[in-house]
């Protein structure tokens, strides 16, 4: 089944005088429960694709099918209730709040979402013994360590069970042991059918994804699928 | 978003940045204290008028002798004849005026007080029991003139509390007997202290009966006629009828003045109603100046809070939830900085009614209501530029680029 359908999106920025083109052109399709490394460069427009299929950010040309659905079309209010239903992000810099508690982050999606307490409460006692955070949920992020905050981070980006998870350079910021337990975390939401889209530079990493990206220049550069044993480019 | 979740949410995130929902608190409360404390005082001000103009009696009117000089000349009279004095029968006949419920003579002059040795000049009035009733006289000791014939001149006084001082010290007074004049009257009350007030100073006073004192001062002449309306909407009626009967008495000639309290009293009522409302306008301006810094504030918080706003936007808040967050979080700045100058202000003006106890200190209703009104509504009003700004932040902005 397809999850996303990507029909000649692009994404110029301007400055001043100058177009950046982040994203030429770019035609894309990913199914769902697919696990997929986002290689290139730095300023290959890595991030400002994935930002596109957070929807994070708009297009300027081309239409995004999630689901089946036109998205690029949506309300702001609408597409933020995709994000909220749908998506998951886990960030490099983690983004936990830093007054809240593990506990508190991780609802904070579901509170936003307007769940009741008790619901709340009840799947993030769930979350914490899934991702090992049980002995931590009234710590505060300054309180945790970098692989904690991550799992945090993680465990707040499933807790309203997306169709798929983002993640750019989710373990930029971590030591290599502790980058690998995330990654491992992260391939195990993947094989519970969860589409894994990741952002690296890791080489290694990339290696383990079913599929590898490449960009360049805000084009596709080389599309690799493993599983499939078949390869495909586009430019 | 549930209410509850925005609540403890903007709570936290305000008790998060402590200095900074102190500074907005203070500034709200400085602004909120400020017209409570400031209302007190112009209000204070006009209940100590008011109250010193009632001390003087309640619906008083009184007849002076003589035209007063805006008065009109009556064309049926050519002649002007020199004013006729006012007399005890003059008092006398003002009391089958329907209107009227109590009537006092009053007669004044100075004479001379001696009792153990002591000798001194004291102002005399000579009056009747009503006059107690008319003036809200209060009695410290003993009893007020009995209620007699207008024509008895029993000899007792009632003497004023510094005089009471001077000539008794600490013995006792009520009960010695003085010399007034040439006359030897029996002290049966003291009145009670009321310090300086508007209008003739009682601590310093001897009240006697009107016969007796129109005998020591060798003269049948009223200084006025006091009287007591039978309610605030019968003075007008009073002083008509006041007016009518005194000049059928004197031959179809109006030669005297009467006039009411209540129309002094109005002006002044109004005159410091108004600087107090003027007062409150200019302390409201702090409160404007207190929405000024809230606004600087939660644009500071936007700022500080980047990131956590876009982390918000990308876990599917919404626009309007945003805006919520900050508005409410505006909102309780406000609420909290008004309670707190609220309290702050009822506070000062206790102190200040301490300090002067004879000055009414209280703050207005009206001034409190609109205070804290005016708190809240500017907090909010200028809570909604920075919710707008907080809401319209681009995600991708505040996430990566913070
Ligand atoms: N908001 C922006 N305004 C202007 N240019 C931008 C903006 N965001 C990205 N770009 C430009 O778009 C291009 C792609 O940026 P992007 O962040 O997607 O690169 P990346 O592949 O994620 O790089 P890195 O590996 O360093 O994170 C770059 O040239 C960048 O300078
Ligand atoms: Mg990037």
């Amino acid at each position: 089944m397809t999850l996303i359908a990507l029909a000649a999106i692009e994404r110029v920025f301007h400055l001043g005088e100058t177009d950046v083109h982040a994203l030429a052109r770019i035609d894309l399709t990913i199914a769902a429960g697919e696990y997929v490394a986002v290689v290139g460069p730095s300023g290959s427009g890595k991030s400002t694709l994935l930002n596109l299929l957070g929807l994070l950010d708009q297009p300027t040309a081309g239409t995004y099918h999630l689901e089946g659905r036109d998205v690029t079309t949506l309300s702001p209010d609408e597409q933020a209730e995709v994000r909220s239903r749908r998506i998951g992000f886990v960030f490099q810099s983690f983004h936990l709040v830093p007054r809240l508690t593990a506990a508190e982050n991780i609802a904070l999606p579901m509170m936003l979402d307007g769940i009741p307490v008790a619901v709340r409460e009840q799947r993030v006692r769930q979350a914490l013994l899934d991702f090992g955070l049980d002995k931590r949920a009234n710590h505060r992020p300054d309180e945790l360590s970098g692989g904690q905050r991550q799992r945090v981070a993680i465990a707040r980006a499933t807790i309203m069970q997306p169709a798929m998870l983002l993640a750019d350079e989710p373990t930029g910021n971590l030591d290599r042991a502790t980058g690998e337990e995330v990654i491992h975390l992260l391939e195990a939401l993947n094989a519970q059918g969860m589409t894994l889209i990741v952002v690296t530079h890791d080489a290694t990493l990339a290696a383990r994804a079913g599929r590898q990206i490449m960009m360049e220049d805000g084009r596709v550069k080389s599309d690799v699928s493993h599983a499939a044993s078949t390869a495909s480019t586009s430019a | 978003m549930q209410y509850s979740d925005i609540l403890r949410f903007a709570r936290d995130a305000a008790t998060a940045y402590p200095l900074r929902t102190l500074l907005s608190v203070l500034a709200m409360a400085i602004g909120v204290a400020s017209v409570v404390l400031l209302t007190a005082l112009g209000d204070g001000a006009r209940r100590y008028v008011v109250g010193q103009f009632s001390s003087l009696g309640s619906n008083l009117v009184i007849v002076l002798p003589g035209r007063s000089a805006t008065g009109g000349v009556n064309p049926a009279n050519g002649i002007t004849t020199t004013p006729r004095d006012l007399t005890v029968d003059d008092a006398a006949a003002l009391l089958r005026a329907p209107a009227v419920q109590r009537v006092a003579p009053l007669a004044v002059g100075t004479s001379e007080i001696s009792a153990g040795g002591r000798v001194r000049e004291v102002v005399a009035a000579g009056s009747t029991a009503s006059f107690m009733a008319i003036r809200n006289f209060q009695l410290a000791q003993g009893r007020f003139l009995p209620e007699d014939d207008w024509r008895s001149s029993a000899p007792v006084a009632v003497i004023g509390m510094t005089i009471r001082n001077d000539i008794f010290g600490n013995q006792p007074a009520v009960g010695q007997l003085i010399r007034l004049g040439d006359r030897r009257v029996r002290v049966i009350g003291v009145l009670k202290s009321t310090g300086q007030g508007v209008g003739m100073n009682t601590d310093e006073l001897v009240i006697v009966p009107v016969a007796l004192a129109q005998a020591l001062f060798n003269s049948n002449t009223l200084f006025r006629i006091m009287i007591q309306a039978r309610g605030r909407e019968q003075i007008g009626a009073a002083k008509v009828q006041a007016t009518a009967i005194i000049k059928a008495r004197h031959g179809g000639e109006e030669d005297v003045t009467v006039i009411t309290q209540d129309a002094v009293l109005a002006t002044f009522d109004k005159l410091l109603g108004a600087l107090t409302a003027a007062v409150a306008g200019i302390a409201a301006i702090s409160l404007l100046v207190a929405g000024v810094l809230v606004m600087n504030v939660m644009l500071v918080a936007v700022t500080q809070r980047k990131a956590e706003i876009g982390l918000m936007k990308a876990l599917g808040a919404r626009g309007s939830t945003i805006r919520q967050i900050f508005l409410t979080e505006a909102a309780m700045l406000s609420l909290v900085g008004a309670v707190t100058g609220y309290l702050l202000g009822q506070l000062g003006s206790l102190v200040l009614r301490q300090l002067f106890p004879v000055f009414p200190a209280y703050a207005p209703g009206w001034a409190v209501a609109a205070a804290l009104m005016t708190a809240l509504v500017t907090g909010l009003l200028f809570g909604i530029l920075p919710a707008r700004r907080a809401a319209q932040l681009d995600p991708v902005d505040a996430l990566m680029r913070h």
